[in-house]
């Protein structure tokens, strides 16, 4: 299979980003973004896990038995994901305690996995670490936009950065209703844009 | 923290702070298992007696095991290590005691290794630093409530399925994740009632 990076990069960030085209990984796309700074800490997580774990299953690809290929992966990315709460709770003990549960939930979050199943054990380490990325940014990409939304309308700021103009606050974007309307109108936004694309790139074909 | 009377957190876990809807645990399964009640009513059955189940192994696992070797680092490895063993030793048990219980659960097992809702409740039974019998009843607790939610979409989608007509971009997670948006506010409504956390 002859793929080249760039195509893999685009792939990953929109043609199949894993949160509005694979519908995967939602858990933590909903938990962790009321604050933006929060979600940024999870991005940079999930792109360094993914990353790591998909050059690592690849190079492994070969020689791990076929049966136990779930189970080897799995440990794979626990183990980083060992290594990322470890560094999160020596250098940013505040975020890690606000992030709880969801770094390690990490290892469960079925981007990762997802990932190494499908691309990591099929091809070259390099060209997998480049897939790792690619799907972590179009992760970063979505989760940055709902956080961005979510926080502006619910807390007023960005970033922990007020608004320059006052406006009453929307609560339920705090809660766990407004991430559920969130991410439903972003999948249905970015599949509305791609089947208008396609539509449109069928018309110029005929 | 204060003691919690186990039945508030056994009512909590199910009503207040479900799973789920307030803490977004277990929701790959719940979009793509949530089209047939049936289907939705055989996996979660199956994550309410694995949760149950996996909530008290990994409890001895934290505080037997890992604590007394200071190896509280290893937490992740060990309590996805455990929940694989527990679904596979499930799996057995129940393909040699019934038939038509491995018939009905069989293929959803593999599926709740990955299920994030499992590992999450034995996080967060560390995380809040529950005893043996709290553990059991959260355990318990939040695999009934994740039934809940799946069951109740799994309803509202086969009643969808067959009158309503949904805007083409919006058909699948689109739609599913907007009424789980208004399930979820329904469920704030139970809060006030009792609190964790």
């Amino acid at each position: 299979m002859a793929v080249s990076p760039k195509k893999v990069t685009k792939e990953g960030v929109w043609g199949n980003n894993p949160i509005f085209r694979q519908v995967l990984g939602i858990c933590s796309a909903l938990a962790v973004t009321n604050l933006v700074v929060n979600t940024l800490v999870m991005c940079v997580g999930l792109i360094y896990t993914q990353s790591l774990s998909s050059l690592t299953a690849s190079i492994f690809r070969n020689v791990t038995p076929f049966r136990l290929r779930i189970i080897s992966s799995t440990l794979i990315i626990a183990a980083y994901v060992i290594v990322l709460h470890n560094f999160l709770m020596a250098f940013l003990p505040d975020i890690s305690t606000q992030l709880g549960p969801y770094v390690g939930l990490i290892i469960t979050n079925c981007i990762v996995l997802g990932r190494v199943e499908a691309f990591a054990s099929q091809n070259k380490p390099w060209l997998s670490f480049v897939d790792g990325v690619a799907s972590g940014i179009g992760y970063s990409v979505v989760l940055l936009t709902i956080a961005v939304a979510r926080e502006a309308l619910g807390f007023g700021t960005i970033a922990g950065f007020p608004l320059p103009f006052e406006f009453t606050k929307w609560t339920i974007m705090v809660v766990a209703p407004g991430a559920f309307f969130m991410l439903g109108i972003i999948v249905w936004l970015s599949r509305w844009l791609q089947s208008r694309a396609e539509a449109a790139a069928e018309r110029t074909e005929k | 923290m204060e003691e919690l009377g186990i039945f508030v957190i056994f009512f909590a876990s199910i009503f207040t702070s479900n799973i789920l809807l307030t803490n977004f645990l277990g929701m790959c399964s719940y979009l793509s298992v949530s089209r047939e009640l049936k289907t939705a009513w055989g996996l979660g059955i199956a994550v309410v007696f694995v949760m149950t189940v996996t909530s008290v192994a990994n409890y001895f696992v934290y505080y037997h095991l890992l604590v007394p070797l200071n190896l509280e680092y290893l937490q992740y490895i060990a309590f996805i290590v455990v929940i694989a063993a527990l679904v596979q030793l499930v799996e057995m048990i129940v393909d040699r005691v019934s038939d038509r219980l491995y018939a009905a659960l069989g293929i959803f097992l593999p599926l709740i290794t990955v299920n994030c809702a499992i590992l999450g409740s034995s996080l967060f039974l560390v995380i809040r630093k529950y005893d043996l019998v709290q553990s059991l009843a959260f355990g318990f607790g939040s695999g009934l409530g994740w039934l809940l939610a799946i069951m109740a979409l799994a309803g509202i989608r086969s009643k969808m399925a067959r009158r309503s007509k949904v805007i083409p971009a919006l058909e699948g997670p689109g739609i599913v994740l907007i009424i789980t948006g208004i399930i979820a506010l329904g469920f704030i409504g139970f809060s006030g009632m009792v609190q964790i956390n």
